[in-house]
């Protein structure tokens, strides 16, 4: 049954962030504890009983029992964190756990406001984010990082010690910086999204909802002025331009089809439109931030026509961006747009001296490039390719290309 | 990895050449600027503007320049992160700034604060 990780993915967040606005900061884990257990009871009821006509609202029911069996029995929540709550809610005497719709969507900003806390280093906000405010298990958060589980555990251990200490409040909002508060939220969930669009991890290689999650969050800091950004807008345009091509990236087999293959007619024509809105959007900045530079190349990605001005557009762009903000992936692209412009022979030249001697994008780069000028090379780079890719899928699609 | 700085020194080519020619060189400083940033190893930097430059003499005082007539006025610079200076040179080399006669880029090495510097 996929119907309870999908609700997990969606709705454990939720729960947990409702709960952990009520509770403080520093009963996080209870908060999580009580999520964790709400959907063990779905799990042990559901495959007996049926699966109820309301699943989510079901699962807000069993939470909310759960939270007040808990502080009903247990004397450590009686008598320390019901009286903080209730002293912060001005003797508000009912113990009301909401989970309203305008409720959950303010607490999960607040939330990710207060986790991406600048006293925690970024790459914590982030893993704290993708378990807190996203259901994201310790192994996915791993391998969006490409790295393991241990360190992500202690990444996120330390990052919720810190938010104890400094004592940090889910109702408040920052008084100063938000700006700097708001580019890392976007960090985050732009971390997110790549990983459910190009998700090394997981057999199954478009994860749509990682995606579609990430947009929502999003549209939770764009729904709200303070932090309805340009930068914020150049982020949403990027996301409707690339999740249009979803229909379109995987045949019916379920593999991964390749831009230059896809078929146009199912590129979705409404998040390309979308898209564009988002982009008009953020002209209004003082600043050009590496999103918008994103954005706009993936504009033109929509038009699968090429022309001259297009792949000129691309690579100074893409100049442009690494100027900002280096990244391999935008490096190896920067060569696509030079052996589109200028040939192989001077992609090759650019690409080398790249020296990504682990990423298999690299290699398979330089596997294309050298297809038509030396075929041993090309196997040679597309095999070393196979041996760095992380699933069975991306080897398999790899083979496919040495064979075609 | 050590941080050196490329110094440009070249005429004022502006208003000489045709917009479309500047327009090629911008391009092509974009591009060497791409290729340098693509292997991770740009830092930062920018071109000079010789409009409303100044000269601060000794006795403090002011005087209008230096102008762009002059080859070896200095236009811009960009830091990199190299090995060696040999190997910031190699970057140098791409550079459209060399193809003027008489141009040059100077590599400095970027003096750390490590108590001698």
């Amino acid at each position: 049954m996929d119907l309870i990780p999908h609700l997990f993915r969606t709705e454990s967040g939720k729960i947990t962030t409702v709960l952990c606005r009520l509770f403080g900061m520093e009963y996080m884990e209870l908060a999580e504890d009580i999520t964790s257990d709400t959907f063990l009871t779905a799990m042990e009821t559901w495959p007996y009983q049926g699966v109820p006509p309301n699943p989510t609202a079901w699962l807000y029911t069993v939470a909310k029992n759960k939270a007040i069996n808990h502080f009903t029995r247990d004397k450590i929540f009686r008598e320390k964190i019901l009286p903080t709550i209730h002293a912060n809610k001005n003797s508000e005497v009912e113990f009301n756990i909401d989970f309203t719709g305008d409720h959950i969507k303010d607490s999960q900003l607040r939330m990710l406001f207060a986790v991406c806390n600048p006293v925690i280093p970024s790459e914590s906000q982030i893993a704290l984010a993708l378990r807190i405010l996203c259901g994201f298990g310790i192994d996915e958060i791993a391998n969006a990082f490409l790295t393991n589980r241990e360190l992500i555990y202690k990444r996120i251990f330390r990052a919720k010690e810190k938010l104890r200490e400094e004592n940090i409040i889910i109702d408040e909002w920052p008084v100063s910086g938000i700006s700097e508060r708001t580019t890392s939220v976007l960090h985050t969930l732009y971390l997110l999204f790549n990983e459910g669009y190009y998700s090394e991890s997981d057999e199954q290689i478009i994860r749509e909802d990682l995606c579609f999650e990430a947009m929502r969050l999003l549209h939770l800091l764009i729904d709200n002025e303070k932090t309805n950004t340009a930068e914020a807008n150049a982020l949403m345009a990027l996301m409707c331009f690339h999740t249009s091509r979803f229909a379109a990236r995987k045949d019916a087999a379920g593999n991964m089809v390749l831009y230059a293959d896809q078929d146009e007619s199912l590129w979705n024509q409404e998040l390309i439109a979308k898209g564009v809105f988002y982009f008009q959007q953020s002209s209004g900045g003082d600043r050009l931030s590496p999103f918008h530079f994103e954005a706009a190349i993936a504009c033109w990605h929509t038009n699968k026509t090429d022309s001259r001005e297009k792949w000129e557009s691309i690579l100074d762009l893409y100049n442009r961006l690494l100027k900002m903000k280096y990244s391999p992936v935008a490096a190896l692209n920067r060569s696509y747009a030079i052996f589109k412009l200028r040939g192989a022979e001077q992609a090759i030249m650019e690409t080398e001296k790249l020296k990504l001697d682990t990423n298999q994008y690299y290699f398979l780069l330089l596997g294309e490039l050298y297809r038509d000028i030396d075929r041993d090379t090309s196997i040679h780079h597309f095999k070393k390719a196979i041996s760095l890719a992380k699933t069975d899928a991306e080897k398999k699609s790899i083979q496919r290309r040495v064979e075609s | 990895m050590q941080e050196f700085m490329l110094i440009f020194r070249h005429e004022n080519a502006s208003g000489k050449v045709s917009p479309e020619q500047m327009q090629e060189w911008m391009k092509q400083t974009m591009d060497w600027i791409g290729g340098i940033a693509a292997q991770n190893k740009f830092v930062s930097g920018t071109g000079l503007l010789f409009d409303d430059a100044k000269v601060v003499h000794h006795s403090k005082k002011v005087t209008n320049g230096p102008f762009g007539e002059i080859k070896e006025t200095l236009g811009g610079y960009i830091i990199v992160k190299a090995e060696s200076a040999d190997e910031a040179a190699e970057f140098a080399k791409g550079s459209p700034i060399l193809q003027g006669e008489g141009n040059t880029i100077e590599v400095r090495k970027i003096a750390k604060d490590d108590g001698v510097h």
